[in-house]
């Protein structure tokens, strides 16, 4: 926190007194003001909005993807098998490379958007699905059967609730990536999002409202990692003591 | 009137390939862990196994379950074939086997929730058994706030849930300490003279085997099969004070008696590679 202070200090400085160029980096309260005209003129929420927006629905599709089949994948190894090379050929190449063949199929509107945030979030959801599901612990599985649990239920009741500590970490990297990815596709190829603002504001040297932008990405980034982690705690409150960090 | 007949059952591993096991001095990726097992249990009856290790008790008992498939013989339930878990049966675990997600009542409620029972009755089967086991005021518990001793109460509840005609216990207080263990053997004979479930209960105790059965039916070294049934004469209610009578005494010099050789046998002849045990 002090640190933080310190940091906030020195940008507030160090343009005033010439240590930086005020035109390429303006002093943190005419950042503030900026923001605050942004924020007035209703410009600022229109963009988070429509940034928000692609990025949840991207995620949401991960979601409905990955879960399901990431639980036959982790039950049924031949299922694994036959899709592992590909999960693994996609899962490692880069989502913005892949932007132009998105534009392409999709279009430049908000399809390729999505696409891309899907993308970006769906191979943590399932990787981390499959590895969720491999490690319930086969006892309760058997325990399971052994009271004449059917096969669907088995995976509504047993293998989904046992797996959620690992498909909740999983979501937590596949939100982040859904918005860094979001903001990266907005700055390549967009007319709306924070992305598309901080690079238009870049271009036309508004740079107290290219810092805006920035800084409102950094609050949304810390506020959704925050609610992730609060969501991680409560998802899994019956292992007791929670374990994961704020990082 | 025999309720489980258990004919002629055996069972052969086949390891995974490229592993192996020495049996007999020689190399083989097949393990036989039971042949050739009889046993006939009657209705109410409270049976313990006991056994060396590797004898294949808690096979037997997954078999029983339908759990397993038998790789000859077979197992009848009341007249009818075991293939698959059967509704009737109720099986409690050693390490408990508690959904960890779910607090002590949803997990007795579990085994009714799979069997189409409503929500209101669960609730109220659920709570009854819980208090029966001494645990009301810990319904919302989860799991891992909860005993040892606790867990297992509520895995037993939880077994008994359905109304099972037949209760399969694997070494069910092996884990606990020793004031755990008597105060849970007690309890368990306490319920079960409420409800005669017919039990098979594993164990590695002679104390205990001999505390709780009607019969005790001890197995060979590997690979299985029934070696003795012992009767066990012992007046009910039982309470802890028989284990000091002499009577007592006498029956676990005898099933020591008949369980050493096969004990020894099982010392020198487990060379089994660490990948497989059980």
């Amino acid at each position: 926190m002090p640190l933080l202070g310190l940091f906030f200090l020195l940008w507030e400085i160090a343009p005033r007194l010439g240590w930086l160029n005020r035109i390429f980096f303006p002093p943190l309260s005419e950042v503030l003001v900026a923001w605050w005209a942004l924020l007035a003129s209703g410009v600022l929420i229109e963009h988070i909005g429509i940034s928000l927006q692609r990025a949840a629905i991207g995620f949401a599709l991960g979601v409905v993807v990955a879960i399901p089949l990431g639980l036959l994948m982790g039950r049924y190894s031949l299922f694994e098998k036959v899709s592992d090379l590909l999960v693994q050929t996609l899962r490692n190449t880069s989502q913005f490379a892949l932007l132009p063949v998105f534009i392409l199929l999709l279009g430049i509107g908000e399809e390729s958007k999505v696409a891309i945030t899907f993308y970006s979030s769906v191979f943590f959801l399932l990787v981390n699905t499959i590895s969720g599901v491999k490690s319930v612990d086969p006892l309760l599985i058997k325990a399971a059967r052994s009271m004449g649990t059917s096969d669907f239920d088995l995976f509504r009741k047993v293998i989904l609730p046992a797996s959620i500590p690992s498909i909740v970490a999983g979501a937590r990297l596949a939100v982040k990536s859904s918005l860094f990815a979001v903001i990266g596709a907005e700055m390549l190829a967009a007319k709306s999002g924070l992305g598309f603002l901080i690079q238009n504001s870049q271009l036309m040297m508004e740079t107290a409202d290219m810092y805006a932008g920035i800084l409102t990405l950094t609050v949304i980034g810390l506020t959704v990692n925050y609610l992730l982690v609060w969501f991680e705690r409560w998802a899994t409150a019956w292992k007791g003591q929670s374990e994961t960090s704020l990082i | 009137m025999d309720r489980i007949v258990v004919s002629d059952i055996s069972k052969t591993f086949q390891l995974k390939p490229g592993q192996f096991v020495t049996v007999d001095g020689e190399a083989t990726d097949r393990v036989t862990v039971l042949d050739g097992v009889d046993l006939s249990i009657r209705k109410g009856e409270f049976i313990t196994l006991v056994g060396p290790s590797g004898s294949g008790k808690s096979v037997l008992l997954d078999i029983i379950g339908g759990l397993t498939q038998a790789t000859g013989g077979d197992v009848k339930l009341d007249g009818r074939r075991i293939t698959r878990p059967d509704p009737k049966t109720g099986y409690v675990f050693q390490q408990y086997a508690l959904f960890p997600w779910r607090t002590a009542l949803a997990n007795i409620e579990y085994a009714l929730e799979v069997r189409g029972v409503a929500k209101a009755e669960r609730t109220a089967t659920a709570r009854h058994l819980l208090s029966l086991f001494g645990l009301a005021g810990f319904e919302d518990r989860f799991p891992n706030q909860l005993s040892g001793g606790m867990q297992q109460r509520v895995a037993i509840a939880r077994a008994l849930a359905s109304n099972p005609e037949v209760l399969l216990m694997d070494e069910p207080f092996a884990a606990l300490d020793q004031q755990t263990r008597e105060l849970l053997q007690g309890e368990l004979l306490r319920i079960w003279g409420k409800i005669n479930t017919t039990v098979i209960f594993v164990t590695h105790s002679i104390d205990e085997a001999i505390f709780l059965a009607d019969r005790v039916v001890v197995m060979t070294a590997r690979p299985g099969a029934v070696k003795e049934i012992i009767d066990i004469d012992l007046p009910r209610p039982r309470d802890g004070d028989i284990r000091a009578s002499a009577e007592f005494n006498l029956y676990r010099a005898r099933v020591w008696d008949v369980l050493r050789d096969e004990v020894n046998k099982a010392q020198k002849d487990w060379t089994l590679s660490p990948a497989f045990s059980h």
